[in-house]
């Protein structure tokens, strides 16, 4: 039978219709996360609380370490919250504008916890692939020391640390590399051992590639979904890991400020009425926390469904 | 067992050397001695002190020196700051106190948050569960230090039932605010990890099988379902107990509790290095010697792990 031109060209045409579009690991993840209406809002507010963060400094009317003398022991009628003086959220003790602060405030949490989670995702995968690919005695090795390491009181060392080598953001950024990597080394360890006995792992070793070139390119990136996940949710810990040490004064320095300084500012000053001193770093604290528990949960159930 | 629990010593006791050497090469390393004040002293006396101190020994003897001392007779030194007074004599202030509080959050976070996670899980989807999980996705952006000063401003400034801060004996009323501060954000995560685990467990074969027994829903819980339930939670309590510890320093100097965080601030803020580090190493003691403990538990409730 010879088919009729018209049916073939027919039938090619529903057959384009028809077919699959072919959607990827990360498309599908992108609409597991998008259906998560909680993990959605949070990523939203994440954004508004970074713009803040870059750009609230533009429309501050004041510099964030300008003292207004005429404020001071006034504070708690004259230093209100107001869009006329200028002072959106009010003036701190020191009748600094409490606006400028938070914006910076809310800036170096959010780098604090950004650097914490850099540090782990490179420190922490390569570590932890390594110690699980190779295996063996440098495996043992390698996890033994981060067990030491993780029984060791870091909050307490880190603010020895801090009180030796003076108090900075560096030394800060320092401690909190020192210890962010090690949950993410486990992780990765662990996930790196179900991995390397995969067929494209044995495949890339009978083809003679380099172990190195293994780690990076075979095992690294099947990680990947983990390590994200991971990592958002490392950020929030690591905010308040930094705002724990600068609310008992150990941390940023004067005239900059963290969010754990503010609310700790705040809180010695509630019982004056001022309290729009504590109300606002609070309120972008437990904002920017809850939005990255949040999304670090949506991209849990989007990249890892197997794991509840 | 008993080669797993000498393997675990084996490796608790040099991870406790590390922590003592780390401490003493950080304080030896510092910059600028203790005695170094706005007016410096005549070289006759900064010398007598420092041999007072053995400080102008060699490193090698100083380090010798302390951790002999630490090691055998528990003795971390005197105090640099208050001149009178050794660091035992500090830690044997404030260490009752933070033990009191740290035992008490303990208590309350665990059988609050068992408690709360069961309920979730026996009840799921209840308005019992939604509570919970409420509960402890709320809880778990309320760190120690947000809880104190909302505590505070309620029942303190607010309300007016609780003293706002001191210790007076360890009296329930001083006791209370720093409690709930300190296990909040524990409860949660105990809540959290115990629902998460009994729903599996309550989903297993060997479950079904009991109340196919016709066995009554508490005794199904309790005598099946607890213990292999509980091994997530077991596996937290370590990092629990470091939290704790950890945010007693803020829990003391927010309430003036008077443990041994109180000391512990101030002699960070008087680089007052042997009570920093005598507080660091009994820390850290303590976290190695919980976290010991934890594993034991662990490997002697669940006989699936063979060491």
């Amino acid at each position: 039978m010879i088919p009729n031109p018209q049916n073939v060209q027919g039938i090619v045409d529903a057959m384009a219709l028809s077919e699959v579009k072919g959607r990827s690991l990360w498309a599908d993840a992108r609409t597991r996360f998008l259906r998560n209406k909680a993990a959605t809002v949070s990523l939203v507010l994440l954004i508004f609380v970074a713009a803040f963060a870059l750009f609230g400094s533009l429309i501050a009317q004041w510099e964030r370490d300008f003292v207004d003398f005429t404020l001071i022991g006034s504070n708690a009628y004259k230093g209100v919250p107001s869009l006329e003086t200028g002072h959106y959220f009010g003036t701190d003790n020191n009748g600094r504008d409490l606006y400028a602060r938070v914006v910076q405030g809310t800036g170096i949490s959010l780098m604090v916890g950004m650097v914490g989670a850099m540090v782990a995702v490179v420190v922490g995968t390569l570590y932890g692939a390594t110690a699980g690919y190779f295996g063996g005695r440098l495996d043992g090795i390698m996890m033994r020391i981060v067990d030491v390491l993780m029984s060791i009181p870091f909050m307490f060392v880190l603010i020895l640390m801090l009180v030796i080598f003076g108090r900075s953001i560096t030394m800060l950024f320092i401690g909190i590399g020192l210890i962010s990597w090690l949950d993410m080394a486990r992780i990765a360890r662990g996930q790196t051992l179900t991995i390397k006995n995969k067929e494209f792992v044995e495949v890339a070793v009978a083809t003679g590639v380099h172990p190195i070139k293994i780690i990076l390119r075979h095992i690294v990136p099947n990680l990947l979904g983990i390590v994200i996940v991971y990592a958002t949710l490392l950020v929030p810990n690591m905010i308040i890991f930094e705002s724990f040490i600068s609310f008992l004064g150990l941390g940023v320095q004067e005239p900059n400020t963290s969010l754990g300084a503010l609310i700790n500012e705040g809180a010695g000053s509630m019982q004056y009425g001022t309290l729009w001193q504590i109300g606002f770093p609070l309120f972008f604290f437990v904002v920017t926390i809850f939005a990255f528990f949040f999304v670090g949960d949506g991209l849990r159930d989007a990249l890892d469904p197997k794991d509840r | 067992m008993f080669s797993f629990v000498a393997r675990r010593l084996a490796v608790a006791v040099p991870t406790l050397l590390i922590l003592v050497v780390i401490s003493f090469v950080l304080m030896y390393a510092a910059p600028g001695g203790p005695f170094n004040s706005e007016r410096p002293l005549p070289p006759e006396v900064l010398a007598n002190i420092q041999a007072k101190y053995g400080l102008d020994d060699p490193f090698w003897k100083q380090i010798v020196n302390y951790v002999v001392g630490v090691v055998t007779q528990f003795d971390f030194g005197p105090s640099f700051q208050y001149k009178s007074r050794s660091v035992n004599d500090i830690i044997a202030q404030g260490f009752p106190v933070t033990l009191t509080i740290g035992f008490w959050s303990f208590v309350v976070a665990v059988t609050a948050g068992v408690s709360l996670g069961i309920a979730a899980a026996i009840k799921q989807n209840s308005w019992l569960d939604y509570m919970a999980v409420g509960i402890s996705i709320g809880a778990q952006v309320l760190p120690n230090f947000v809880m104190a000063p909302i505590l505070l401003l309620t029942f303190t400034l607010w309300l007016g039932w609780l003293p706002g801060g001191g210790w007076n004996g360890g009296q329930w009323q001083h006791l209370i605010m720093p409690v709930v501060a300190l296990s909040t954000s524990y409860m949660a995560s105990i809540a959290r990890i115990t629902r998460s685990s009994m729903l599996e467990v309550l989903n297993t074969n060997f479950i079904r099988t009991a109340q196919a027994k016709g066995l009554p829903m508490r005794r199904v819980i309790w005598k099946h379902a607890m213990k292999p339930a509980m091994l997530p939670v077991l596996s937290y309590l370590g990092p629990a107990f470091v939290g704790m510890i950890t945010g007693s320093v803020v829990i003391d100097s927010f309430f003036s509790t008077g443990g041994i965080g109180t000391f512990f601030v101030n002699s960070a803020f008087n680089r007052d290095y042997s009570v920093m580090m005598g507080i660091t190493i009994l820390v850290g003691a303590l976290t190695i010697i919980f976290n010991l403990l934890v594993d034991v538990l662990y490997a002697w409730i669940d006989p699936k792990i063979r060491y």
